[in-house]
């Protein structure tokens, strides 16, 4: 069976650019995305900051050419351009010419559309426009991405939470190993929404001034949205086409914490096992990696558990990490094909980027992040983590492929 | 290939399902456009501190999972992969509903945290203390399907020896005021035994959670071993779907005669039955096929409900008269072929075999 799965074309939109170059340049010039809230609409301007994709849903639907059509989520339109952008990456023009899938990902879906339905709704249930609520289900965003981008072979959805687009990009590269699909368009696409905004709120784990993971006075996620998608290609097809490639997918692991709902173990169980699998599935050495795309949130459970998740499992010898989250807000159901998408161009650009807002080290760990910008390095292996509530941890391992 | 079989199943369903020692001895009926679930007592399943907090899906699926679990002989499985359509609304609409009226304050986290669509799949991890893959899909009338999908890839692949998969949705008053403002049920409250009888447009609302222990290893309580299982999107016509169920059955070696029961999803509305009631004058004229949808409703993952309804069929060796909707003679079952589709848009086939 063993298929190799390659990654040949790469989407992404978030706070930090409306492409990959954009993305590129924002990572070089160390800009966070994160700021002061601009078009979101909340009573809690001013008090949190957000990483928010600087287009509106009428600049996202020009851009889209969907001018016309108001119902579109913007979960559906964000996830529209990064799914977009991954196929002209990968130099796809016929996407009937192999058995092509899409495996999309989001945690919310088109709830920034039921909040207002719902504010009528409530008043009186004959009321709210019954099109601000037919696409409140997380299947509509995947199957307008798949209608806008002509993938029309299997489509599925992924909703585990934080980890949901890791996770979608885990199937797309099973359903290549089983063979029931040549290539695969994987990843995941979340809006800012007030139900995530003040769900976590409720939580108290959103910072007040921008996320600091790994640090020891953080105290929280700062909220992002964006998305970001794949192309994984089998072996076969790649060694047909001779197209570029960005580099292979070599391992993948999901495992469960098994300890809470929303928190993580003290002893960092899931994402110990979830670390580990992937490794034993890649092949790869622990101290063959280079660098590593800690999920790292900021909020003080999250980084405290993954860090001794990391010192056990990596000993004294943990490789060069950081979280980029905080350039990108964590963007939720996409954040781990968003982090796929930078883990991919780290390998491809010979670079490791800092984990911004970091200045005290954390007193329970001999770890720190990265806090500069290394340039002209040899990546080979890239491991990146997503975690999610109800104790949902993956890992994916992007290898360089020469 | 490895083979799989499904060796225990839990279904909390609109019927008395969550007795695996009856089979529709008894069948519900309900003058109503809107099914909802026969519950057990969920006290035999669940704490009553943490019952309180939970919303019905997440004690559906508690309870339906660990039905199903004990019938397999109580194994910690490999992979737990759920789907949804909807997922956790009733908690999704309790915090959406306060934030809209409290303008984004005094806000508590129960509901939100249980809002996620992974929650039940979680939660079953939670009380098993099960470490392995925990995967959730969430696409409309595929949900199930999907997770049906992963479980065969993850069996046969090697990578788990049992998958402990589940279908679930819950239905509450405001996504049933939604769907009815949307055309979708009955505008008169009909009998859900007549529903095919009565030829207005609409269907029945449901919900239900089915869940199913697949193995690599057949046991005396093997129900069936699965086939295969392929989804489409929006076929053009009728002859397409022909064609995908002739290129499903074909790709298993099969052909239409070798089929002993098709389990067809029609839900009472005419303009949704069209396709159904086409393939039956021509495709499946001379093959015996049933229904279910009076039974459990129309709701996402009806599938779920239907491989139960398969499966206990062929462990059986007997189709509950209210299933039968045709009047051939009954001989021994072998295959049986599952057709369903979710408002014409999503279509799914599912195959299960006694070995």
């Amino acid at each position: 069976m063993s298929q190799r799965v390659f990654v040949t074309g790469i989407g992404i939109i978030s706070a930090i650019g409306n492409d990959v170059n954009e993305t590129l340049s924002s990572l070089i010039s160390e800009t966070t995305g994160i700021g002061e809230i601009t078009l979101f609409d909340t009573i809690h301007k001013g008090k949190f900051p957000l990483a928010e994709v600087k287009l509106s849903n009428d600049e996202l639907r020009e851009m889209t050419g969907n001018s016309g059509r108001r119902n579109l989520t913007r979960t559906a339109l964000l996830g529209m351009v990064a799914a977009n952008a991954a196929l002209q990456a990968s130099t796809i023009k016929d996407l009937t010419k192999f058995r092509t899938g899409l495996i999309s990902a989001t945690t919310v879906g088109g709830m920034d559309r039921s909040e207002n339905f719902f504010k009528e709704f409530l008043q009186d249930n004959r009321k709210g426009k019954l099109i601000d609520i037919v696409n409140h289900d997380c299947g509509d965003s995947t199957t307008r991405i798949a209608e806008y981008t002509g993938i029309n072979g299997f489509r599925t959805t992924l909703s585990t939470a934080c980890s949901s687009s890791a996770n979608s990009i885990i199937f797309g590269a099973q359903l290549i190993k089983a063979g029931l699909m040549d290539r695969a368009i994987a990843g995941g696409s979340d809006a800012v929404t007030k139900f995530t905004l003040n769900g976590f709120n409720t939580l108290m784990i959103l910072d007040k001034e921008r996320c600091k993971p790994f640090d020891e006075h953080r105290n929280g996620l700062t909220l992002g949205e964006g998305a970001a998608f794949l192309v994984l290609e089998s072996e076969e097809i790649v060694s047909r086409s001779g197209k570029m490639i960005y580099c292979e997918l070599t391992g993948y692991a999901n495992a469960n914490d098994a300890y809470h709902q929303t928190a993580s173990s003290p002893e960092g169980t899931g994402a110990f096992l979830a670390m580990q699998g992937a490794l034993n599935m890649s092949n790869i050495k622990a101290d063959q990696i280079d660098y590593i795309n800690v999920h790292g949130t900021g909020t003080q459970n999250n980084d405290l558990s993954e860090g001794i998740a990391l010192e056990r499992l990596f000993g004294e010898k943990v490789p060069p990490f950081s979280s980029t989250k905080s350039f990108t807000g964590h963007t939720l159901g996409a954040a781990g094909a968003v982090e796929a998408v930078l883990s991919v161009l780290a390998i491809c650009n010979r670079m490791i980027y800092p984990n911004l807002h970091f200045s005290t080290p954390m007193k329970e760990l001999k770890i720190q992040p990265v806090t500069k910008l290394s340039q002209d390095v040899e990546v080979r292996n890239v491991l990146s983590n997503s975690f999610g509530f109800g104790g949902n941890n993956s890992t994916l391992i992007f290898s360089k492929y020469d | 290939m490895k083979q799989v079989y499904i060796n225990g199943v839990g279904n909390i369903s609109p019927q008395k399902t969550f007795d695996n020692a009856l089979f529709l001895d008894e069948v519900v009926a309900v003058e109503s456009n809107r099914l909802k679930c026969q519950d057990p007592n969920y006290k035999d399943y669940i704490s009553g501190d943490m019952a309180r907090r939970m919303s019905h899906i997440i004690k559906m699926g508690i309870a339906a999972s660990n039905i199903c679990l004990k019938d397999a002989g109580a194994p910690l499985p490999d992979a737990i992969i759920t789907g949804t359509g909807l997922g956790c609304i009733e908690d999704t609409e309790k915090f959406l509903s306060t934030l809209i009226r409290n303008n984004e304050e005094f806000l508590t986290p129960t509901s939100f945290i249980q809002s996620t669509h992974n929650t039940v799949s979680a939660q079953i991890a939670l009380l098993l203390k099960c470490h392995n893959y925990n995967f959730t899909y969430v696409n409309r009338g595929i949900s199930f399907e999907s997770a049906l999908l992963d479980s065969l890839i993850q069996l046969r692949l090697g990578q788990a020896t049992t998958v402990l998969l589940g279908g679930m949705d819950e239905l509450t008053d405001n996504s049933f005021t939604i769907m009815n403002r949307l055309g979708h049920w009955r505008r008169k409250p009909v009998n859900n035994l007549g529903l095919f009888q009565d030829k207005t447009r609409g269907s029945i609302a449901g919900e239900g959670a089915a869940f199913f222990l697949l193995s690599t290893d057949k046991t005396e309580n093997s129900y069936a071993k699965v086939i295969g299982v392929d989804t489409f999107f929006k076929p053009l016509d009728t002859s397409e779907i022909q064609s995908r169920i002739q290129q499903f059955i074909q790709k298993q070696n099969l052909s239409i005669e070798g089929i002993d029961l098709v389990i067809l999803g029609m839900n009472g509305d005419p303009t949704q039955d069209m396709n159904y009631e086409l393939l039956r004058l021509d495709l499946l004229r001379n093959t015996r096929t049933g229904c279910f949808k009076h039974l459990c409703g129309e709701y996402f993952t009806s599938g779920a409900f239907a491989l139960w309804l398969a499966a206990k069929i062929l462990k059986h060796q007997r189709i509950p008269p209210v299933v039968l909707s045709g009047f051939l003679a009954g001989t021994k079952m072998k295959n049986i072929l599952i057709y369903n589709h979710y408002r014409n848009l999503d279509h799914s086939l599912m195959l299960i075999s006694q070995d």
